[in-house]
Order: structure tokens, then sequence, then C-alpha cells
């Protein structure tokens, strides 16, 4: 008796460990949500009340000019940190993929910003791009009196130097991401092609980059996500300013939930987040799987 | 047949071909450049003194080295009101990580193996709701997660972080370990499944030794990730509790008192030491967890 109850248990096991996990991401995560898109409907304010309220929070959401900059800015930085960063990439991907004897050590050098915390990257730039001891003062210091480079100060192009420092610490990560893929390039197409006459720039332009498709299409989207969710890399660099000029949707709904205790729209920003996520990751993760059972 | 590389825009021979060769040297070399440049900045900055500072360019290297700004960013900075430094603030980033770490790691291998080793109906279905998990963004859970920290008496405090790492984390960890077991042969599991062995005899004795790799990846790709962590360190801790990343945005950030650049890059590097250190230690595992992070499923 004892022993078939045992070992009814021991085949339950993979279940009785999976369950409890599963159980966890269904609370942490589809729950959390679930409570999230809820307040999004409801009057909340500094307490979250649970009455349903209808789209008044979204309403009010879309009337903040201050939702519109940070769509605007999140719009701007990730166009800018994606083809740049993409660029970077690949061209850094081609250079290195020249047979070239110290590769793992340029490698290790273009890649260690990914290492590094956001808020360690902005302390830096932050440093490096203030107008009184930085650049500015470098260039005016060499001669070039009448040079201004004022970004992080000025509100129309604060912005950019988001997409600077950006740029710096992931442009490697994109490299690693296309160098994989330049080694799992077939090598006999490329012999068949030089025996064939074409030139380096036709191997690359002609065979090369397009067996890359699917490595961009990852690229662009695990950019786009970091893009997304980038919260630490403002508050670092800019902290949102001068004035709000630099915020994006991570940091608003950071600033409404947090800050001005608004949570009614802090949830509805947060969703639309979430909707966006969505949108680029549902596919790629469907298509992904599916890839993977076949 | 005239042998021909084929696998570089430069041929081997002439004089253009030399010219081009030494011109991607030069082209790497200055990429080099730009990616060193602000670590350079930083480590140059934070031995200079704040004289040196205001009155040379922050390119020039350090006439006099001096590290007692590293002193004050390591015991006794202002971090708010709080002048202890960043000291207290990296061991709460310790006390978080490395329980984090481990247990969102062991959590991970086991979901991992069960899914892929033990299937059963709905483990397909499972990995995907779970797997979902790993990209949202986390604005979207953040303020539930305040509330429930809160009713759970953890508000404010290291445990909490260690309890938001671990379930944000396992989804990552279960990705990580599920794609690595699935490339591992069932022949030995079923051999030993044969034998009598159990789902925990199988896992401690078998799959676990053999997934060393999987570990390190996974093992490195969740203290980088947990050790650089902001918004949840600034959205669930207060004061005492912060860690690292934190306190350092905090130092920065202070508006009262002399501007002192010195220890603003000192604290900057001995925030981001411990990463850079695993990185440079374990960068091929560390590349290895970045593509897994990329060729999902």
């Amino acid at each position: 008796m004892l022993r078939a109850m045992s070992r009814a248990i021991e085949r339950r096991l993979p279940l009785i460990v999976v369950s409890p996990l599963f159980a966890v991401s269904l609370f942490f995560v589809y729950g959390f949500i679930a409570w999230t898109i809820w307040i999004s409907f409801t009057k909340s304010g500094v307490m979250p009340v649970y009455d349903f309220h209808g789209l008044a929070q979204y309403e009010r959401l879309w009337a903040t000019p201050r939702w519109y900059v940070a769509l605007k800015n999140l719009f701007v930085f990730s166009g800018l940190f994606i083809a740049i960063s993409m660029g970077l990439g690949i061209l850094l991907a081609i250079l290195l993929d020249q047979r070239i004897r110290i590769e793992g050590a340029i490698r290790t050098i273009y890649l260690y910003p990914m290492a590094l915390s956001f808020i360690v990257t902005g302390t830096v730039w932050k440093w490096i791009l203030n107008p009184g001891l930085g650049i500015e003062k470098v260039m005016r210091d060499w001669g070039f009196e009448g040079f201004t480079f004022d970004w992080l100060v000025n509100p129309d192009f604060a912005i950019y130097t988001i997409v600077i420092a950006g740029v710096w610490q992931s442009s490697g990560y994109a490299m690693a991401l296309f160098l994989a893929g330049l080694r799992s390039v077939d090598d006999e197409v490329l012999k068949a092609a030089a025996i064939d006459g074409a030139g380096p720039w036709r191997v690359y332009t002609g065979i090369v980059l397009p067996s890359l498709r699917p490595v961009f299409l990852s690229v662009v989207i695990i950019l786009a996500h970091l893009a997304i969710k980038s919260f630490d890399l403002v508050v670092a660099l800019t902290g949102g300013g001068p004035g709000f000029a630099t915020d994006m949707p991570a940091t608003f709904m950071y600033a409404f939930a947090f800050q001005r205790s608004e949570l009614g729209v802090a949830a509805a920003s947060a969703v639309m987040m979430l909707a966006t996520v969505c949108a680029i990751i549902v596919p790629y993760l469907y298509s992904e799987l599916r890839g993977a059972r076949r | 047949m005239r042998a021909r590389r084929t696998d570089g825009i430069v041929r081997a021979s002439g004089p253009g071909a030399r010219l081009l060769r030494v011109l991607l040297f030069v082209v790497l070399g200055l990429f080099c450049l730009y990616y060193l440049f602000p670590l350079f900045v930083m480590v140059s900055t934070s031995v200079k003194s704040l004289a040196e500072i205001r009155e040379g360019s922050f390119l020039a290297l350090p006439r006099a080295i001096s590290f007692e700004a590293w002193a004050k960013a390591w015991g006794s900075a202002c971090v708010g009101v709080r002048c202890d430094g960043l000291q207290p603030y990296f061991m709460n980033s310790v006390m978080m990580a490395v329980p984090a770490v481990l247990l969102s790691t062991l959590l991970g291998a086991l979901n991992g193996y069960a899914l892929t080793k033990w299937r059963f109906p709905g483990a397909d279905i499972i990995f995907a709701l779970m797997l979902f998990g790993a990209f949202i963004p986390f604005q979207v859970v953040l303020l539930p997660m305040a509330r429930t920290l809160g009713q759970l008496g953890l508000a404010g405090t290291v445990p909490g972080l260690i309890l938001v790492h671990t379930v944000y984390g396992l989804a990552f960890t279960t990705l990580f370990f599920r794609n690595f077991f699935i490339g591992v042969s069932d022949g030995i599991v079923n051999a030993a499944k044969v034998d009598g062995a159990g789902f925990f005899g199988i896992f401690f004795r078998i799959v676990l030794p053999m997934s060393l790799p999987a570990i390190v990846v996974t093992v490195i790709w969740q203290f980088t990730q947990i050790w650089n962590d902001f918004l949840f360190g600034v959205s669930f801790t207060v004061g005492d509790s912060n860690p690292v990343t934190v306190a350092l945005n905090n130092v920065v950030n202070t508006s009262t008192g002399v501007k002192e650049y010195n220890v603003d890059m000192a604290a900057a590097i001995i925030a981001g030491l411990p990463t850079l250190l695993v990185y440079v230690v374990a960068g091929a595992y560390f590349v290895r967890g970045l593509s897994a992070g990329a060729v999902k499923g």
C-alpha cells in the first residue's frame, strides 16, 4: 500500500516539481498583468480602487502632453539606436571576419560594455558629454573657441546623448550576433561563388548578407526590446530632463506610479508598453517555437 | 585550380591588398579606442585630484595618481543623507545577487529537466507560457509587486529583491536549461529510468554533473542581470536596502556640495567591477549566454 503510494508519487514527481514553479509564473506574470490591466480601467489614484470606470485613464493618458513627448522620444531613440547599432554591428562583424589573428582580443574589447550596468554607462557618458568639463572644454582648449556641444542640457538634443551612450553599450552585442551568423554561412557556397569570379563586394551583398536575414530579424527584435525597456540609461544620463525632454514610456510610468501616485494613468501607460512589446515579441516567439518543433 | 581566399574581402597578395589589410587594422584599432576611451576616462578621472580635473582636459593622463577618491567612494561618500560610501550598498547587492542567482539557476535547471526529459502532456504549453515572462516590460508588474511585497512584509528589504529576481529570472533560466537538455541524448536518462533511478536521483547524479557548461552560462547571465538591475532596486527598496546601482545613481545625482567627479568615477568603477571581472574571466561563457538569449526556442 505504502509502496504503491510512493510509486504513484514518483511517477508524478515531474509534474509535482513543475506545477509550483508554473503556478508562481502564473501568479507573478499573468496575475500581475491582469491586476495592472484591471487597475487601468478603474479610478485609482493614490490608492487602488477596484470599481470599473471605463476608459477614463486611457483618455487622461492620451491627453497628457508628457506622454506624447515620451512616445516621440521612444520613436527617435529606438529608430536611431537600432539603425546605428545594427550598422556598426554588421560592419564590425564583417571586418572581424577577415581571418584576423587577434580577433579574440578585439572582440573582447568591443563587447565589454555589455557587461556593465546602464547606470555605470550613463554615469561615464554624463561626465564625457557634460559641457563644462567634457568634450566641449577639450575642443575649446584645443583652439576651437566657438565649439559648442551642449546636447546633454539642451532639451532639443538631449535625447541624442542617450542614443550615443546606448549605441556604445549595445553595438558590440549586435556585432557578436552578426559574427555568429557570418560563421554559419556555408563555405561551399562561398567557394563556388569565388570560382565563378564573383568579387568580395558581390559575395557579401549577393550571398552573405541575404543569407543573414534571420539574424537581422533577431537583432532588430532584441534591440527594439532593449529600447522599449530603456529606463536605467535615461535615469543615469539625463534623469528624464531637462524638464521631461528625455522622458520615455518606462520613465513616464515610473514617475506616475511612484512619484505622482497616479496609479490609474501609470497602469494605463504600462499596458500600452506591454501591448507594444507583445506586438513585436509574440509573432517572433511563435515562429521560433514552431520552427524548433519542426 | 587556383586556390583563392573566399572568406575575406581582402585577398592575400599584392601591394593593393597589403594596403587594404593595413587599412583594416587601422579601422579595427580606431573602434578599439572608441570602446575603450570611456573606460580610460573613468579610470584616469578617478585617480586625479579635483583641481587637476578642473584645470586639465578629461582626456589627459593623470599627473599624479591618488586613490583618495576611491577610498571616499567606498567608505565615506554621501548617498542621500548617509555618508558611509558605497560599501553597505555593495554588500546589499552581494546579499541579493548570490542567493537570487543560485535559487533561480537551480529552479531553472529542475524545470528545464522536467520539461524535456520527463515529457508530460502540456509541457510545451507550460514552457511557452513561462517563456513569455522573460519578455514582458517589467513596468507592467511593478505596481502589483510593490503591493505584494508589502503584504508579505518584504517591502524595502533585500529578501524582497531576492524573491523578485528569482521569480522573474526563472523564465530565462528555464529557457537556457531547456535548450541545453534538448541537445542531451534521452538514452542515458532512459537507461537510468530502466535501472530504477528516480526523478531526483537522475537529476543530481547524472544530469546535473553533465550540465556544467549550461550552469556556468546561466550563473554568469543571471549574475550580470541581477547585479546590474536598477528598475527593481529603485522601485522596491528605500535608503539602507538599496542595491549598489541605485546608490551609485544617488551619489552621482546628489546636488548638495561640490561636485566630485573623481569620486563619481571611482564609484562607477566599484559598482561595475564585479560584472566586468566576471566578463574578463569567463568572457566566452558570457558571449554564449548572449547568443542563447538571442536564439530562443
